[in-house]
């Protein structure tokens, strides 16, 4: 089976996903890492844990989000130097045949988000749990 | 995220400089070999002014504590790090898009600093740095007696 095609040409196809409350919403960086077991997808979610991640699957959409809540009130500190904003990723990919739904997992450290899709046969709805890695 | 190096000293930005600096950087990532950012994964910074001291924060996931080195000297602020990359052996990447490699910015801060008095602390892949100002840089309130 060719994940390889189904993770990438597919994912053109999603809509972008609009938040529904203030604040700025960003794309995280993701690497796609196919191993013989399974595939990897590697997210930077800096400033987001565990508790703040949802991951939603359902059919063969996979769409990750991070709560991440400013660090600084915005409006109020003076800043010398501001490259970056502070807000929410998300992220939607669209996931072909040959991963084992099931038997999805996923983990955080460092503000690193690594989620594990087994290959295998069926295409189920689901949600996937995060844990912590300390 | 990821910018070409830039030593300019740190200062307000206003849109016109913020320009400026973009035109200069795409000039030199322009010329590949010195500036490729290939070569250095470069964080963005935020730094602001909290009173009594100067904060700086970067996002850096995936770098280990002892891999991210934070110096102070006057009012020069320097930060260097390495992010291994995440692949194994016998794997191959789809899409790579997360920088891997070494870092180092050095920046001129607006005001010097207590290189004794800085604390730098790395969380969720966030590092934040708060650096005391220089006793001689702090304003000074003076009290008016009648004479």
């Amino acid at each position: 089976m060719n994940t390889n095609a189904a993770i990438e040409k597919r994912e053109s196809r999603a809509p972008e996903v609009e938040p529904t409350h203030g604040g700025r919403s960003y794309i995280p960086t993701v690497d796609i890492i196919e191993g013989k077991q399974e595939l990897l997808l590697v997210a930077d979610v800096p400033g987001a844990q565990a508790g703040d991640i949802d991951i939603d699957y359902e059919r063969g959409r996979l769409t990750i989000q991070a709560r991440v809540q400013p660090r600084q009130p915005e409006d109020r500190t003076q800043y010398v130097l501001h490259e970056y904003g502070v807000g929410d990723f998300c992220r939607s990919f669209e996931v072909g045949e040959g991963i084992d739904s099931e038997k999805m997992h996923a983990e955080i450290a460092n503000g690193v988000l690594t989620l594990h899709l087994p290959k295998a046969t069926e295409l189920q709805p689901r949600r996937i749990a995060v844990t912590a890695i300390k | 995220m990821f910018l070409a190096r830039r030593s300019f000293p740190v200062m307000r930005l206003d849109s016109f400089r913020r320009d400026l600096d973009r035109l200069l950087n795409d000039f030199r990532t322009g010329f590949g070999d010195l500036w490729s950012s290939d070569e250095h994964v470069l964080p963005a910074l935020n730094i602001w002014d909290d009173g009594q001291q100067l904060c700086a924060e970067a996002e850096v996931p995936g770098f280990k504590m002892d891999e991210i080195e934070v110096s102070v000297m006057g009012n020069q602020l320097t930060i260097k790090g390495r992010r291994e990359s995440s692949a194994e052996e016998g794997t191959t990447f789809h899409r790579r898009e997360r920088r891997t490699g070494e870092f180092m910015r050095t920046l001129t801060l607006p005001v010097d600093v207590d290189a004794e008095a800085v604390e730098a602390t790395l969380k969720d892949g966030v590092l934040t740095v708060v650096m005391a100002k220089a006793k001689a840089a702090l304003a000074r309130k003076i009290t008016v007696k009648s004479a």
